[in-house]
């Protein structure tokens, strides 16, 4: 299998400065460049890599197709110790590259104009027509080929393409899968390029808290400042609201906040986890869950965002609640040096509403270990990369023939992620059986009164929501197949 | 012969522009390097859909941070219009609102993102009416384009339904789409000396960009060059709507006299620009005991949205193929083009025939189920006669149908798809399947290729020979993605016996050959192929009489083979003929101009010829649906399709392929929601859906039928742009073939065909028993 490394050679490390001017900050930010060391001046720290890209750099290879990460024109190649990543440029703000190598279509290319093995198969297969998502496309294929992926249909979803019907890309993707990764690929990050700032930086209004300590200093004491984690979202605060964001974190740099602990008792989430790192524990212990994680966004989005600000954003149709709340998730909230923790359901109070204090913020989500009785169904208008219409969560026990626990949870069919109560209690000591379900899925009718909007009705979010309990049943008893594994 | 071994100009070579392409070095017009004092443009728009203006308070705008300058209807020195047609598109509000979305004044600025911003400052308050948005509001007030509705009649369908064995009626809603190219609109202005203007701008027509900046800035035509050498996908959504931003760039370059650049943002871009025309298609059909159509009447009923643009031709064209590949004794198609508060309706991949083929294809799918018959076999039956019947049988408009290989193409793609035994097969599933269904679906197309507006069926071409033998090619058609100009130059390369390394292809540009159609209507290879080859043989030919002279042979025994020129005994290499011609002063320098024969047609009686040829195509479809909630996917498709004998197989396979995609995509996830204020609520890529990666079939078989067309045309190749677009309707019809196995009513899926919408159609079918 190909692997793609990235060195990082030790040395001095080098201050991340920001100043102050003028009521604006601007930062000074060094990072690697399509294998240059490059370092940038009085960078506005809202400014996106894409941007700096084309407008300054002139680098026009990669390009704006949305603006708002869904389409994946923009997708560079991101390495850093933990691997290699494709990223939407778009929503990518400058202070996020730190000490990260940026690789833009321009430098998969070698130096000296040699095509990369994916550069070729998509010209030898007829790949790109417009051309417009190819560089996009290149920078994702790039990335999958570095890290040996072949599920393309996972790690390409990002990618849209208007002209190919994607066939040709997908036998350039197949063609190129055995070539050994280009050597020009392997970036060593110099000395003098250090992945943080040295601690203790956190004068200004835009800073880089290196731990969960330091953020939880500072942002007791800005409690109006946006924290920005993975910018999926308050990217799109910046390129489509234009508003103006001048008191931020950057939470990126929190390592101590991207652990995932696992013991006998619990798993335990740190809020920085990314959605993409999330995917092998949830593979291994909640396969359900996992196969879902791979629909969340696209392979550029879930390599952003996190699973804490999948939650703190409190929005009523994120992937991640309903699972977790099935789950028995608890939530670790920290303002200062004061931490509580709460049932992931109860953090949700209402639309746009979270039970969160001025200056507190989500640290860590752990979930009880547990046997696997968890399915979770998505339901978009297309399958990969759309935002849920509704996400059902179902972990239904059962003790010889009796439910013995029920934990339901919905996206998409309240204001906020919540769970199915009276479904639930439909279920707790009744039989497993047809009726039962039946019963329980006229009670869903009581849980929840959905609303309609472009991405579906109210009584189609009803009427599948019941219909997703009966899949649970249907395929607890071996009745029905997912429909994903049906072939020709 | 394989079609990898033909010889120039058949060869499958890649797109030309490949290598720039993948390595990001392929140019755009928003990556055109502009000098440092150039400034940004966005428009302010409407946030109601019907009313005036009573104030706008634009105090805030011009106040912002980076404003250079803001622009109202007041401010433009010449013509406020951006219509392709009618002269009823101000280029900024006049005062009146027409929909949510409408430009209502321009910012200037020194950014693009300080243009953006600005233009949100506005203070803007409107006295409001009621809005027309839908078909029974737009009839209801009589809020239509033309006199009344257009009506093209052949026989008298009323009596022969009414006398049919089988009798079927319905209606049919299918939703308009988002072309979502993945360049969004863009243009660059440059102001030059004397007050004339070059253009840059992202468009299928550069001859109505000239056109309309010309309007714009007072000056003639000859004061404004257009320049374009490729587009990130038009698909019909830049045939007009490019021309605000080209328009409002020279008008503010010109006052300002600075470059002005514009490009829309993806959501300001879905907001104000419009898509293809949705359709409500009733019919009534009447079928013999044999399932042979007696006589069909149409209604369709399309919402054009606020200006006319291209809608006439639209409409026409979706009446010109109700009948799509079906011989129709008797038919009235009646055409209804209704003005709405909403985005302008306009130009998109096969331009209203889609919605006429597909209103055609539910009467078949709904004949076959009425009547019992398989879907393929009650198609068959009702099939054009073949070419070889001479059967002088004609369409509703009175065009005879001489080049039917329908029957051909079906009976191959039955075999090679293994139709009879993968039909039985999904309904052995079905029989024992609760809650996944499959479903198997055929859709054959058959499209005219020509302009219904005669006079744009017409291309011309410039082409010049160095005297080192290197060739400089250009002609009136622009590159969206879909390798014309590969195509083109592997015709260049042909004539002249050359490698396509030779040929240099270069930017479509209005100062090199003028009075240019839009690259549309599938026309460019036939158009702009022929124009070159005119031009091309032009040079040729004098270089062949020049030699001819020196060599002691006639003209025509002169050769151009293999990058040589042979001439009696002498043989030399292209670029010593072509020196030896140079300094016998000959013109190496020619152009071409090519118009199409034999068209002749009346659009108001709906008579005539006004399609050269028909490009024919077959699908077959297999889709598998969860009836618990609507979701589905395609399993397998496979497809035959003519495009004669083909320029480039591979491009033309890619044609396909896309098209398909972008075909079952329009009828499945891409779903256009407006709220009832006419507000567009899937403006961005997170709420309107095209296809993505795992949406194309998993198994997917595509051929080419690859035999001469019949007809004159370059190389007896044939048209490939839009007509694969329809084969899409085949993945629709698998999905209403599986909808059909949840009861026994027949399903009327409308479309798109969404989860919900496949949801709600198996709920109705299991209440109606």
């Amino acid at each position: 299998m190909a692997v793609c490394f990235l060195r990082r050679i030790e040395g001095r490390h080098q201050v991340t400065t920001i100043g102050k001017a003028a009521g604006f900050t601007f930062m000074d930010i060094t990072f690697l460049l399509n294998g240059e060391s490059v370092s940038i001046e009085d960078v506005a720290p809202m400014a996106t890599l894409l941007d700096w890209l084309r407008e300054t750099r002139g680098l026009t290879g990669t390009k704006e197709g949305c603006n708002e990460g869904d389409c994946g024109a923009c997708t560079v190649m991101v390495s850093d110790e933990n691997g290699v990543r494709a990223l939407n440029a778009c929503i990518l703000l400058l202070p996020q590259v730190q000490g990260k190598a940026i690789r833009t279509v321009e430098g998969i290319t070698a130096p000296d104009g040699t095509l990369h093995p994916v550069q070729e198969a998509m010209v030898a297969h007829h790949g790109s027509q417009c051309g417009f998502c190819t560089p996009g496309f290149i920078a994702s294929m790039a990335v999958a080929h570095c890290n040996g992926t072949d599920d393309y249909n996972t790690a390409l979803a990002g990618n849209l393409c208007r002209c190919t019907g994607y066939a040709p890309i997908m036998r350039a993707a197949e063609a190129a899968k055995s070539a050994p990764v280009p050597n020009w690929l392997h970036d060593e990050l110099p000395a003098d390029l250090p992945a943080q700032p040295a601690a203790g930086d956190m004068t200004g209004n835009v800073v880089l808290p290196t731990s969960s300590e330091d953020l939880a200093t500072w942002y007791e004491a800005h409690p109006d400042a946006t924290l920005i984690a993975g910018a999926t979202d308050v990217g799109l605060w910046i390129t489509k609201q234009l508003r103006e964001i001048e008191n931020a974190a950057f939470l990126h740099l929190c390592t101590d906040m991207q652990h995932i602990v696992e013991t006998d008792r619990s798993l335990r989430i740190g809020a920085g986890v990314r959605i993409a790192d999330l995917i092998a524990v949830m593979d291994r212990l909640h396969p359900s869950f996992g196969t879902m994680l791979r629909r969340y966004g696209s392979a550029q989005v879930r390599g952003a965002a996190t699973i804490g600000g999948n939650i703190a954003n409190g929005s009523p149709i994120g992937d991640g609640p309903p699972p977790l709340i099935a789950l028995g998730a608890r939530l670790h909230l920290r303002k200062g040096d004061a931490r509580r923790d709460i049932a992931l359901e109860d953090f949700f109070l209402d639309y746009g509403k979270q039970d969160r204090a001025a200056g507190e913020f989500v640290e860590a989500i752990s979930i009880p270990k547990q046997a696997d009785r968890l399915k979770v169904y998505k339901l978009s208008k297309r399958f990969d990369q759309d935002i849920s219409a509704l996400c059902g969560a179902f972990n239904i026990t059962v003790t010889g023939s009796t439910v013995t626990a029920a934990r339901i949870a919905f996206g998409g069919m309240a204001g906020t992620p919540k769970r199915a109560n009276a479904a639930e209690a439909a279920l707790i000591g009744a039989p497993w059986s047809d009726s039962t379900i039946r019963a329980a899925m006229a009670a869903i009718a009581d849980d929840y009164t959905p609303m309609s909007d472009m991405r579906a009705s109210g009584r189609y979010r009803i009427g599948t929501a019941q219909n997703m309990l009966l899949r649970y049943w249907q395929e607890d008893q071996g009745l029905s197949a997912p429909l994903a594994e049906v072939t020709a | 012969m394989s079609i990898a071994h033909k010889p120039l100009p058949h060869k499958p070579l890649p797109h030309d522009a490949a290598a720039l392409h993948v390595t990001g070095a392929a140019r755009y017009v928003d990556d055109i390097p502009t000098p440092a004092n150039t400034l940004h443009i966005a428009f302010g728009l409407s946030e109601i859909a019907a009313g005036t203006i009573s104030v706008m308070d634009l105090s805030a705008v011009r106040a912002a941070r980076g404003v250079v300058a803001v622009m109202t209807a007041d401010d433009l020195p010449f013509a406020n219009d951006v219509s392709p047609s009618v002269h009823d598109e101000p280029l900024l509000s006049d005062g009146s609102v027409h929909y949510i979305g409408q430009p209502l004044f321009a910012v200037i600025a020194t950014s693009h993102l300080a243009a953006r911003k600005a233009a949100r400052l506005a203070k803007v308050r409107y006295e409001a009416v009621a809005p027309i948005l839908t078909i029974e509001e737009a009839l209801a007030a009589g809020s239509r384009f033309e006199e009344g509705p257009r009506i093209y009649t052949k026989g008298d369908a009323t009596s022969a339904i009414n006398t049919a064995a089988h009798v079927i009626d319905g209606t049919l809603d299918m939703g308009g789409q988002e072309h979502f190219y993945l360049e969004g609109q863009a243009a660059l202005a440059l102001p030059q000396e004397g007050g004339d203007m070059v253009v840059h701008s992202s468009t299928q027509h550069p001859t109505e960009i000239q056109h309309k900046v010309a309007e714009a800035i007072g000056a003639p035509m000859h004061a404004v060059r257009v320049e374009i050498r490729r587009m990130g996908g038009g698909f019909g959504g830049k045939e007009s709507q490019g021309n605000a931003l080209a328009v409002i760039c020279a008008v503010a370059a010109r006052a300002t006299g600075r470059p002005c650049k514009m490009r829309y943002d993806r959501d300001d871009d879905m907001t104000i620009t419009g898509k293809r025309h949705d359709f409500r298609i009733t019919y009534r059909a009447g079928f013999d005991a044999d399932g042979r159509i007696s006589g069909i009447e149409f209604g369709q009923y399309t919402r054009c949205g606020w200006a006319q643009d291209l809608s006439l031709p639209v409409a026409d064209r979706a009446m010109l193929h109700a009948d799509n590949a079906y011989f129709i004794p008797n038919i009235r198609i009646e055409s209804h083009r209704l003005r709405t508060n909403m985005q302008s309706a306009t130009a998109y991949r096969g331009f209203g025939g889609p919605q006429g083929v597909f209103g055609i294809e539910r009467v078949m799918d709904h004949g076959a189920h009425v009547i019992g018959l398989d879907p393929i076999e009650i198609r068959r039956r009702n099939y054009y006669a073949p070419a070889a019947a001479k059967a002088e049988q004609t369409t509703p408009y009175g065009q005879v149908v001489e080049d039917c290989i329908l029957h051909e193409m079906t009976e191959a793609l039955l075999k090679t798809s293994d139709y009879a035994a993968r039909r039985d097969a999904v309904a052995k599933w079905n029989a024992s399947h609760p809650t996944i269904k499959r479903g198997i679906g055929f859709s054959p197309v058959k499209f005219g290729i020509s302009f219904t507006l005669t006079h744009l069926n017409q291309a011309g071409a410039l082409v010049h020979v160095y005297q080192d033998g290197s060739v400089h090619l250009n002609h009136g058609g622009t590159e969206m993605g879909q390798g014309l100009f590969q195509k083109v130059a592997q015709v260049a390369a042909a004539r002249f016996g050359l490698q396509m390394d030779a040929i240099k292809i270069t930017a479509t540009d209005t100062g090199k050959v003028p009075n240019t159609s839009a690259t549309a209507a599938s026309s460019g290879s036939d158009l702009n192929g022929m124009a070159v080859k005119i031009a091309c043989d032009t040079i040729r030919g004098r270089i062949s009489t020049h030699l001819a002279a020196r060599h002691d042979c006639t003209p025509q025994e002169v050769t151009f083979v293999d990058g040589m020129v042979t001439a009696g005994r002498a043989a030399m290499p292209f670029a010593a003929a072509a020196k030896s011609a140079y300094e016998a002063r000959i013109s190496l320098s020619a152009t071409g101009f090519y118009a199409t024969p034999k068209l002749a047609w009346d659009r108001i009686k709906g008579q005539g010829r006004p399609f050269f040829y028909f490009a024919y195509g077959a699908a077959v479809t297999e889709v598998a649906i969860d009836t618990l909630t609507g979701e589905n996917r395609i399993l397998r498709a496979d497809i035959v399709h003519d495009a004669g004998e083909s320029l480039n197989p591979a491009l033309d396979i890619g044609q396909i392929e896309g098209g398909y995609v972008q075909g079952a995509g329009w009828l499945t996830c891409e779903e256009l929601v407006w709220d009832d204020k006419g507000a567009l609520k899937t403006h961005a890529p997170s709420t309107y859906k095209i296809p993505a990666v795992s949406d194309r079939p998993d198994v997917f078989n595509v051929a080419l039928w690859d035999a001469p067309n019949r007809e004159e045309t370059i190389y007896r190749s044939k048209a490939v742009g839009e007509p694969p677009f329809m084969l899409g309707i085949s993945a629709f019809l698998a999905l209403s073939d599986a909808v059909a196995a949840c009861g026994d009513a027949y399903p009327a899926l409308d479309a798109p065909a969404t989860p919900e919408r496949i949801w709600a159609t198996i709920e109705r079918l299991r209440d109606e028993g």
